[in-house]
């Protein structure tokens, strides 16, 4: 790491610039492509102002509280909701905010869409919301094999024909708890919070999808 | 009676799903009730003014005016 003169300070006998640190360029094109005002505005056009655009912050606030429940059940262990009034409070936090996140997502999905949001060079926000509902269905689908009941028993079952008919089943096996609880408590929510970090920051980045010109008559 | 068995006695939940089946397409009623309930939401989204944005929208207009330019903004 080279070492800044002090104030005041001049290297002796040096012309050479200082030399490039892989820190400075990712900080300098982190700044160039995010500055600080656009990474957190405090004002948005007015346009957002309309209830469609509240359903993109309603599936984060979502995720938060699937997040936070899961984090509870997770460090209980999987058979712990069972057995206790607390458990099931936690687990039906669980539970509604995976309804909540689906339905916001889905709702967020369909204005979009109507919106064409891929417009004015937002094709890769559109498409990291797309693959984020994409890796969000098997992150459900590994939660509701893990609950360690009957009703787990059945999806599992129902869901292996279905995946190994497509070839998927060697790799991801659904009866096995092991490898599906890995899934849901780390892989893929992971993934999950990396694509929405992802498609926020994109969304920073070229603004809110504006309406369309309405025609002139 | 619980606040639960309040709830079960109007929905009685203690049975098969019931499932409605049209040729190739088969959805549960809790999925139909579900996708219907989106449907609305998004319409009502569309339809109803969002709190505060006329007023916001005025006094950006006044402002556009004061300032001599138009706009929406």
């Amino acid at each position: 790491m080279s070492v800044a003169p002090a104030p005041g300070e001049e290297r002796a006998g040096t012309t050479a610039p200082p030399k490039r640190t892989w820190t400075a360029r990712t900080r300098e094109r982190a700044v160039e492509a995010l500055p600080p005002e656009k990474l957190l505005p405090d004002g948005q056009p007015a346009y957002v102002a309309s209830w469609i655009y509240v359903f993109g912050v309603a599936s984060i606030a979502s995720l938060i509280a699937i997040v936070g429940s899961g984090m509870v059940l997770t460090l209980k262990g999987p058979a712990w909701w069972h057995d206790t009034g607390v458990g099931h409070f936690f687990n039906s936090i669980h539970l509604w905010a995976v309804e909540l996140f689906f339905f916001a997502m889905v709702v967020h999905l369909w204005g979009k869409y109507w919106m064409a949001a891929w417009r004015g060079g937002r094709a890769r926000v559109w498409v990291t919301g797309a693959i984020t509902f994409l890796v969000a269905i098997p992150a459900a689908l590994t939660g509701y094999v893990s609950q360690q009941n009957f009703d787990a028993q059945w999806i599992a079952t129902q869901a292996k024909d279905g995946l190994n008919s497509v070839g998927v089943g060697a790799f991801f096996n659904v009866t096995n708890f092991g490898q599906m609880y890995s899934y849901h408590i780390l892989l893929l929510p992971l993934a999950v919070v990396i694509l929405v970090i992802a498609h926020v920051l994109l969304v920073r980045r070229h603004g809110v999808v504006p309406p369309f010109e309405l025609e002139e008559r | 009676m619980s606040l639960a068995g309040a709830l079960g006695a109007i929905v009685d939940l203690n049975n098969p799903a019931h499932v409605v089946h049209w040729h190739f397409i088969q959805l549960s009623v809790s999925n139909i009730v579900v996708i219907g309930l989106m449907l609305v939401v998004f319409a009502l989204a569309i339809v109803l003014p969002f709190p505060g944005a006329a007023r916001r929208q005025a006094a950006r207009r006044a402002a556009g005016e004061a300032n001599g330019i138009g706009g929406t903004r």
